[in-house]
């Protein structure tokens, strides 16, 4: 089962309300993305937390009908 | 029952190994990319490490995204500790963060 961009952009920005969330759909299948994710939550965070916080937005789909996510995180500069 | 024995077995396969690398395949046979990724950045760095190939074991395979909080594989431990996934592998050996942690921890390495 595919996701939508929009739907994992929208469940990110929900678990992490300040979130600035940018998708790119890696080969155009609807089943490989890429997501950077720039969020103030993230300051003072180990890389590992981070991410954590992304799949934890994400609801248990991450690894279930989400196969591929290359996930970038970082707090705004 | 069977939940216990796979933290049991997670839980020493990380202490008895410096460095352990939970993947899809082994690291000569990786079956999956992402998996792949990391055993061959190891091996660039000619870092010694145990793979525990996951797709023969499903208790384990289940049992190591409950054991981190982290919903995918690969996983890798370095002494103990849960260093990341695929992405953060493979960003941390881009920056050279890796050959840092290794030396860090101890763990030895090509430069």
């Amino acid at each position: 089962m595919a996701m939508e961009a929009a739907e994992i952009e929208l469940l990110i920005k929900e678990g992490i309300p300040d979130a600035v969330v940018t998708i790119e759909d890696l080969r155009g299948d609807g089943d490989h993305y890429a997501a950077y994710v720039v969020s103030e939550a993230f300051a003072g965070k180990s890389r590992v937390q981070q991410h954590q916080m992304v799949y934890q937005a994400l609801q248990g789909r991450m690894g279930g009908e989400l196969h591929a996510l290359a996930l970038q995180t970082s707090a705004p500069e | 029952m069977s939940e216990n024995l796979s933290t049991d077995r997670i839980q020493s396969e990380i202490n008895e190994n410096d460095v352990v690398l939970f993947m899809k395949g082994s690291p000569m046979f990786p079956q999956c990319g992402f998996s792949a990724a990391v055993a061959q950045a190891l091996t660039t760095l000619e870092v010694k490490f145990k793979g525990v190939d996951v797709l023969e074991d499903a208790d384990i395979r289940q049992g190591i995204k409950e054991f981190s909080n982290w919903p995918t594989i690969p996983q890798l431990y370095v002494k103990g500790e849960f260093v990341g996934g695929c992405d953060i592998v493979r960003e941390m050996f881009e920056s050279g963060e890796l050959q840092q942690t290794f030396t860090e921890k101890g763990i030895e390495h090509a430069a």
